[in-house]
């Protein structure tokens, strides 16, 4: 074997994987070094067909960003599993759902409705809605269906690792490229210039490629006191800087996502949003957070005899908005309940 | 991996008590053909010792190393089987407890068949989790055998002093300049009518005079860390600036200063320099901050070195093994009833006043006069259940001491002035101790009394020019409203939470009732324990009591204090709180939510926290690892996974 083959696709996502990965920089040349890219459609002119010619496993590494919510993104899953070695869900959307996994609020009927009929900015006085098949004179086009459902990727084919973020830092990146690529033939080791999160050996099938603990652990503002009195939204605050958000009310995901990220938003004087997803011992990553923000907001007042929780709770906004901006869909709730 | 689960599942009978709602031979039957179970039988009782004999047997001829029982509440039974597992080399934690009775039987009556099914469905899931339980050692903790007692009144007193008759060494912390509590104001004691003093005073020489009892009176608890066997706990002498006994009477006459005497419930006055009362133990006078100012006459009257106003407040340490909290209560302020007018009208007095009026060593040396005047009142009414049983207030409890104190106070005052007419209103008379009943029929007998039953009193009002009283009231018996003119009112106010409870709750971590007295761990059966092992209450910090129960508390206590430490060690509970410190981010989430204080964070080399529980303080509540967001918590017994299995086998079977 002289290079591995490489292949990217994306499916319900917004591209900013695929800028990812060209966001490790001049180490692009290092995975040039590795390995081939046989298939990435962002970038490249490779058809499906080629695709389903290429005997099963002949792709070494797939890396897969964005979820699943159309038959198509199905289609090429199911597809690149048959001919990986290693199917990677990539970014937050393959891994947990993501924004576009928020649409589990909804259902296609719904979310046809507004965005084709009733939103401000559409004229659309026909009341045409996407259809999987459409006659034009040339023939009959097939349009994939759209799900109701979003999914993440290990909810559609067998997924062998991910790598969490959104988007994945670039450390993270060519973290697990180095250690993918070593662990196919040694001959790749080293050859990647790993910055952090260096993966030593690749762990059990199934992981996530990041280390399993919480941003607080790298987070360089200073925790001090978690007694939360009051909830600001981030606007409604300018942070002391240096000191912990949520000991300043500002609810802030880090003690329940996992690290891996340098914690850029931190650094920036922004809370975590939780776009690394939790880690291995605490899979739901909103009630996780839930019940740690609620067993330390109010636990002065607590002890009053007038103590009313809902003064707390009316703070939260937006609570699926803040607690599972990222993993509806990987989360236990998966989705709103479709009625019948 | 741990070798392959061999249970062994038993059912008991209860006699008829399961038997007869649940089909117990069905349930065992069931039981049987569950994977990984190697036995299942149903048995008449199995907490007999034949019962406990076949499990024994059982374990060593099928090799079981997990045991399920499906009987009544494991607060009845899971510690008799645990025991008898472990005789035969299980380990206590490797067995389940199901409880069919109270949760199915009893409360199924009506659905055997269904009552049947839950007992499946909850035997079912305890075998899921019997499958992944794992063996946990017991903790042994070593016990400093010393003590601390807070409250320096009836009940620490006597809890002190037995203690330290059993050989421990005591602390005693009083907040007050002197020892003695609330029954060294009273000057007659209830229902024997007998002199207070002369029995307070022997306690309290014994008290000061007792080589195991280190006495701290005007002193405060500020701070307790650790755990049953080893409390550390930091007290706080304030200041009396008087440094020893050459306080002459012209020292005090100096002092410019002048309050109301505390001890003389606001009847008499003194100096900012004062000894509390007569019997003062320590017999030391004290200079209070609050009032003194500092003018220094005091200093330039007394002999050299005798005062000193700079001196500020020293701080100890002391390490002790157990805590008994006895630091009595209040007393409900009158003023929160206005229409009873006290506070207002001269001659409304309270029952503690009373006592000061009728003690020969009180300001009026013993003659009952009345406060407008000075004369001795010819009618007087007693206004019982002042703030108690009284919901208006936020205080639904009885009293309980205020009856027959009122009793004891009536028949003094009867037997010293037999022209004088008494009348008593009253709720109920609640006479229940020992002897209490003889006196309210003694007291009736007299024909001085008039007892008269009132939901409550309507008004009270003064005849300004003769000071005297018309209390308005309806009588219920006579269902009639009535009115009686009398020289002076005593209003026998309820005994209220302490103050600083609050406070003091928070420094031990032991509860309060919603009424604010210590909440004791179990009304029945731990009547003296708090949630906090180690830590116990008595007297009325715990709930508002007369002697002769603050006596019987105070001794209990102590004598349940005194049981680690006879033993030098404790077991403390397998189960606790584990933090696995290379999945800790440090974020400080549990460190406020547990109500031990078990959780301290720490630092490693790097600078990083991390979160460690202390074994010893840990109650195995849950709270930390609830709170835990990143999982890195996990609770011995009660895994994630171990608790998982069981919903999974609910929901599956």
């Amino acid at each position: 074997m002289d290079k591995l083959k490489f292949a990217f696709y994306w499916g319900a996502s917004c591209g900013g994987c695929e800028v990812a990965v060209l966001d490790i920089d001049e180490r692009v040349l290092e995975v040039l070094q590795i390995g081939d890219i046989v298939f990435w459609p962002v970038a490249m002119d490779t058809k499906y067909k080629d695709v389903e010619a290429m005997p099963d496993k002949s792709i070494d590494v797939s890396f897969f960003n964005g979820s699943v919510r159309n038959d198509e993104s199905e289609h090429i899953a199911k597809l690149l599993r048959q001919k990986s070695k290693f199917m990677i869900a990539f970014g937050s959307c393959a891994h947990e759902g993501c924004i576009p996994g928020l649409a589990n609020l909804h259902d296609r009927e719904s979310i046809f409705k507004k965005v084709y009929k009733e939103s401000v900015s559409t004229v659309n006085p026909n009341g045409v809605t996407p259809q999987t098949h459409y006659h034009v004179p040339e023939g009959e086009i097939h349009i994939p269906a759209f799900h109701d459902t979003v999914k993440t990727l290990d909810q559609v084919v067998d997924v062998d690792y991910s790598i969490p973020g959104c988007p994945p830092n670039p450390d993270i990146i060519v973290a697990a490229i180095d250690a993918l690529a070593s662990t196919v033939d040694e001959k790749f080791a080293g050859i990647m210039t790993v910055n952090g999160y260096k993966i030593e050996t690749l762990p059990p099938k199934g992981a996530v490629l990041a280390p399993n603990r919480a941003q607080c652990f790298e987070c360089p503002l200073k925790k001090e006191d978690k007694r939360i009195d009051k909830i600001y939204r981030v606007y409604e605050k300018i942070p002391e800087p240096g000191k912990c958000l949520l000991d300043q009310g500002i609810i802030c995901m880090g003690p329940a996502t996992r690290m891996g990220c340098h914690t850029q938003c931190m650094n920036a004087g922004m809370p975590c949003t939780g776009c690394q997803g939790p880690v291995d011992q605490a899979e739901e990553l909103g009630a996780s957070m839930m019940t740690a923000l609620t067993s330390n907001i109010g636990l002065d007042d607590e002890k009053e005899s007038d103590y009313d929780p809902n003064k707390f709770i009316e703070q939260i906004k937006d609570p699926i908005g803040t607690f599972y901006m990222y993993s509806l869909p990987a989360s236990i709730l998966k989705r709103k309940v479709m009625k019948k | 991996m741990s070798e392959e689960p061999r249970i062994g599942v038993y059912v008991c009978n209860c006699g008829i008590n399961i038997s007869a709602t649940v089909d117990v031979e069905e349930v065992a039957k069931y039981a049987g053909a569950l994977p990984n179970v190697i036995v299942s039988k149903a048995y008449i009782y199995m907490c007999s010792d034949p019962g406990q004999e076949l499990i024994k047997q059982d374990i060593q001829k099928h090799k079981l190393n997990r045991v399920v029982v499906a009987s009544c509440s494991p607060r009845m039974h899971e510690p008799t089987f645990r025991a008898a597992v472990e005789e035969v080399g299980v380990n206590k934690y490797l067995y389940e407890h199901v409880n069919i009775r109270e949760h199915v039987s009893w409360v199924h009556a009506n659905e055997p068949e269904k009552a049947t099914e839950k007992a499946k469905d909850l035997l079912r899931m305890a075998i899921a989790k019997v499958r992944l339980d794992e063996s946990l050692e017991t903790r042994t903790v070593s016990v400093i055998p010393k003590s601390l007692v807070i409250g320096g009144g009836i009940t620490g007193m006597q809890a002190a002093l037995d203690l330290a008759d059993r050989g421990f060494e005591t602390f005693l912390v009083e907040k007050e300049p002197s020892i003695g509590g609330r029954v060294a104001q009273l000057s007659v004691l209830s229902p024997t009518v007998e002199e207070a003093r002369p029995m307070l005073k022997k306690i309290m020489d014994r008290v000061a005079t007792h080589p195991k009892i280190n006495l701290m009176t005007y002193s405060d608890v500020v701070e307790v860390s650790g755990y049953i066997g080893n409390f550390e706990v930091k007290v706080k002498h304030r200041p009396r600036h008087v440094k020893n006994n050459n306080v002459s009477a012209k020292c005090v006459e100096v002092c410019p200063v002048e309050v109301p005497s505390e001890f003389d419930a606001g009847l008499a006055s003194r100096k900012a320099i004062y000894t509390p009362f007569e019997d003062s133990i320590p017999s030391l006078y004290v200079i209070d901050d609050e009032t003194c100012i500092k003018c220094g006459k005091c200093v330039d009257t007394c002999p050299e070195g005798t005062i000193d106003l700079d001196e500020q407040a020293s701080e100890e340490t002391i390490n002790v093994g157990t805590i008994i909290v006895a630091t009595g209560g209040g007393v409900f302020d009158a003023k929160n009833k206005p229409e009873l007018g006290f506070g207002k009208y001269p001659n409304v007095i309270n029952n503690l006043q009373l006592e000061r009026l009728t003690d020969k060593a009180g300001p009026t040396k013993g003659k009952l006069l009345r406060p407008s005047d000075n004369k001795i009142p010819q009618k007087i009414a007693f206004i019982q259940c002042v703030g108690a049983r009284d919901p208006d207030v936020g205080n639904p409890w009885c009293s309980r001491f205020c009856c027959q104190a009122m009793l004891g106070q009536v028949k003094s005052i009867t037997e010293e002035y037999p022209k004088t007419q008494l009348f008593v209103f009253h709720k109920d008379i609640r006479a229940f101790s020992n002897l209490g009943e003889e006196l309210y029929r003694e007291v009736r007998g007299t024909g001085q009394v008039v007892f008269v039953r009132t939901p409550e009193i309507n008004d009270i009002d003064e005849d300004p020019e003769t000071g005297n009283l018309i209390v308005k009231a309806t009588d219920e018996m006579l269902q009639m409203p009535m009115e009686a003119e009398v020289d002076m009112v005593v209003l026998s106010n309820a005994l209220a939470p302490p103050q600083d409870a609050e406070e003091l709750a928070r420094l031990l971590v032991i509860a309060r009732s919603p009424d604010g007295f210590f909440l004791e761990l179990h009304p029945k059966l731990s009547p003296l324990d708090t949630p906090t092992v180690g830590i116990y209450i008595a007297g009325v910090a715990q709930g508002p009591k007369d002697i002769t129960d603050s006596i019987a508390q105070a001794r209990g206590a102590a004598s349940r204090a005194a049981v680690p430490m006879a033993q030098g060690e404790v077991e403390l509970e397998a189960y606790l709180a584990v933090v696995d410190p290379d999945l800790c981010s440090g974020c400080r989430i549990c460190e406020h939510v547990c109500p031990y204080n078990a959780p301290e964070i720490k630092e490693r080399e790097d600078g990083t926290l991390y979160s460690e529980v202390s074994e010893a303080l840990c109650k195995g509540c849950g709270v930390c690892v609830a709170a835990c967001p990143s999982g890195a918590i996990t609770m011995l017994h009660f895994k994630d996974d171990q608790l998982m299995s069981e919903i999974e086998a609910l929901l599956t079977g």
